[in-house]
């Protein structure tokens, strides 16, 4: 037995600060919350106002676009048709605008955090290891605070899924700029280069397939927080899962399932394609 | 005088204070490794390089040649010292002097070419002009001039990766030269090349520098091609300036040993 003497506990101490933090600041995080819901609400309706067909034939677009392949825009357009086609389109939708607020929060986060870390080794030593942590922590534990704070709902879905999915792309920005070559930076700087010119004209440019690739693992580990997030009331697919299980119905649990992972496979090839850049794609 | 270099030290390391007095005390680079763990990379070295003229510095890897020559558009601060050009002692520069000072005074070539690789090559010998906020006709213009005048026609399209090294530098040397700066600097610039190739692009240079007439800095740790190229050349060993001369006055009067040995593996 590990001695009494020795032990402690952080719990009180946590709870009184996580307590203070609801009474003194609750309504300022009732109403970021409401604007935050606003917007998803608003990008909710938005999909789910769009015409079916119209909205397949935009991410037939866009997968042309990325891909410049005719096959794999067919079949990744042809799968989201299947989610459609067995009744769970609007489920889809609800979970889309979940995922899409997610990542945008997490890339207007993510990007400049990591070009920062990517400048500044300080930064650095301190950011990664509370990346590992942001990564590590069972979601539950940050669940509850975050839950006391905004309440049930999509909003606390959001942040869940934000402290878990930025984390890849903050790493994978710093590496992709501190990969760029020392004597390309080297001579970018000896012809009078701007700090802004050389980061949007030679950094960035140069780090986006890294860039993407976070992107790329955002979104994916946003997807894997959906059912997570549906247990605190975010609708949408994981709901269904959800309903699945406490049901015991297997079936729709699976077809619920079936259409998370079409969505993350066509997500993750069109933000794959779109990578791997022009100068690369003529190799 | 185009370039002064007056008593540059240079010192990498965290105790440099330390280290510059006891080099300045007459101690060698080793000792200074051994007692303050810094690295001497320049060591109380005065040069001085007139315009138009090709200035060779040559040493052995480690001699401080490319250390040094990053100095010149500072690259690298020295410990102490004084760089001047045309008269101007350019580390009082603030980083928007210095912005300016490098993008219309001085150009640079490097070994590994450090070619912009999301840029084809158009793009990369345009670089420096469209940096400084030249209109796009003035960037067109001179760059497939100069795109032309490297020999390169009917490449402007291409990516870097797909050219050979002795095209990738040829990209380099135009977009050094399509600067219009004075003063040039190559760091062992042909360094990467093959010796055919090496021989053709020496060719080209000295060309080139009969109607441009720059002032040319150029490192090398090869003798011939100083000899073939340089107007002077100056021969460093650990930081230290050890001979400046002709090519004439190298080979005829070797400072010392150390000089004597690269003048006898080329007669050998």
């Amino acid at each position: 037995m590990f001695p009494d003497s020795l032990t402690f506990s952080i719990a009180d101490w946590v709870n009184g600060w996580v307590d203070a933090l609801v009474t003194h600041y609750g309504d300022l995080f009732r109403h970021l919350s409401d604007t935050l819901l606003q917007v998803i609400v608003q990008i909710e309706g938005l999909l789910r106002a769009t015409p079916w067909w119209l909205l397949l034939i935009i991410v037939a677009g866009i997968a042309y676009h990325a891909t410049r392949r005719l096959v794999p825009t067919i079949v990744l357009t042809g799968l989201l048709f299947l989610v459609g086609a067995v009744g769970l389109w609007d489920k889809l939708m609800q979970t889309l605008a979940l995922m899409l607020v997610a990542t945008l929060i997490a890339v207007v986060i993510g990007i400049p955090l990591g070009i920062l870390c990517a400048r500044s080794n300080r930064l650095r030593t301190v950011l990664l290891p509370l990346l590992d942590i942001m990564q590590t922590m069972p979601s539950f534990v940050y669940l509850i605070p975050v839950l006391m704070l905004f309440g049930l709902g999509k909003v606390p879905a959001i942040f869940a899924t934000v402290i878990y999915a930025a984390p890849p792309l903050i790493r994978l920005t710093d590496l992709g700029i501190r990969q760029v070559d020392r004597e390309v930076m080297e001579a970018v700087n000896a012809f009078g280069a701007h700090p802004w010119q050389q980061l949007f004209g030679v950094q960035l440019p140069l780090a986006l397939p890294s860039i993407m690739a976070g992107i790329n693992q955002t979104t994916m580990m946003a997807l894997s927080m959906v059912v997570i997030a549906s247990m605190i009331g975010a609708r949408g697919l994981g709901e269904e899962v959800l309903v699945g299980i406490q049901t015991l119905n297997v079936g729709k649990g699976l077809e619920a399932g079936l259409a998370i992972v079409i969505l993350a496979v066509v997500i993750d090839r069109i933000t794959q394609a779109y990578g791997r850049s022009r100068y690369e794609a003529e190799r | 005088m185009k370039i002064v270099v007056d008593n540059v030290y240079k010192i990498f390391g965290r105790k440099e204070d330390i280290a510059l007095a006891l080099l300045k005390q007459g101690l060698s680079k080793d000792d200074v490794l051994a007692q303050t763990g810094c690295v001497v990379g320049v060591n109380g070295l005065s040069l001085a390089i007139e315009a138009g003229e090709i200035f060779v510095i040559m040493g052995l890897s480690g001699s401080g040649k490319s250390t040094l020559v990053r100095h010149l558009n500072r690259l690298i601060d020295p410990t102490s010292g004084e760089i001047r050009v045309d008269g101007e002692n350019i580390l009082t520069y603030d980083m928007p002097r210095l912005r300016d000072f490098r993008r219309h005074r001085v150009s640079m070539v490097f070994q590994g070419f450090g070619l912009l690789p999301h840029k084809s090559v158009f793009g990369n010998v345009a670089y420096g002009l469209k940096i400084r906020g030249e209109s796009k006709a003035t960037c067109h213009e001179r760059a497939m001039h100069w795109i032309d005048a490297v020999g390169l026609k009917g490449y402007e399209r291409k990516w870097p990766h797909q050219l050979s090294g002795g095209m990738r530098q040829r990209v380099g040397l135009a977009r050094a030269l399509a600067a219009d700066t004075e003063i040039l600097l190559m760091d062992e610039a042909f360094s990467a090349l093959d010796p055919l190739i090496r021989a053709e692009m020496q060719d080209q240079l000295l060309a080139l520098q009969r109607t441009l007439h720059k002032t040319i800095v150029f490192i090398t740790h090869d003798l011939d091609e100083a000899l073939r190229l340089g107007n002077r050349i100056a021969i460093l060993r650990d930081g230290q300036l050890i001979q400046v001369g002709t090519p004439r006055e190298i080979l005829d009067q070797p400072a010392d040993d150390y000089v004597n040995r690269f003048v006898q593996r080329r007669v050998g």
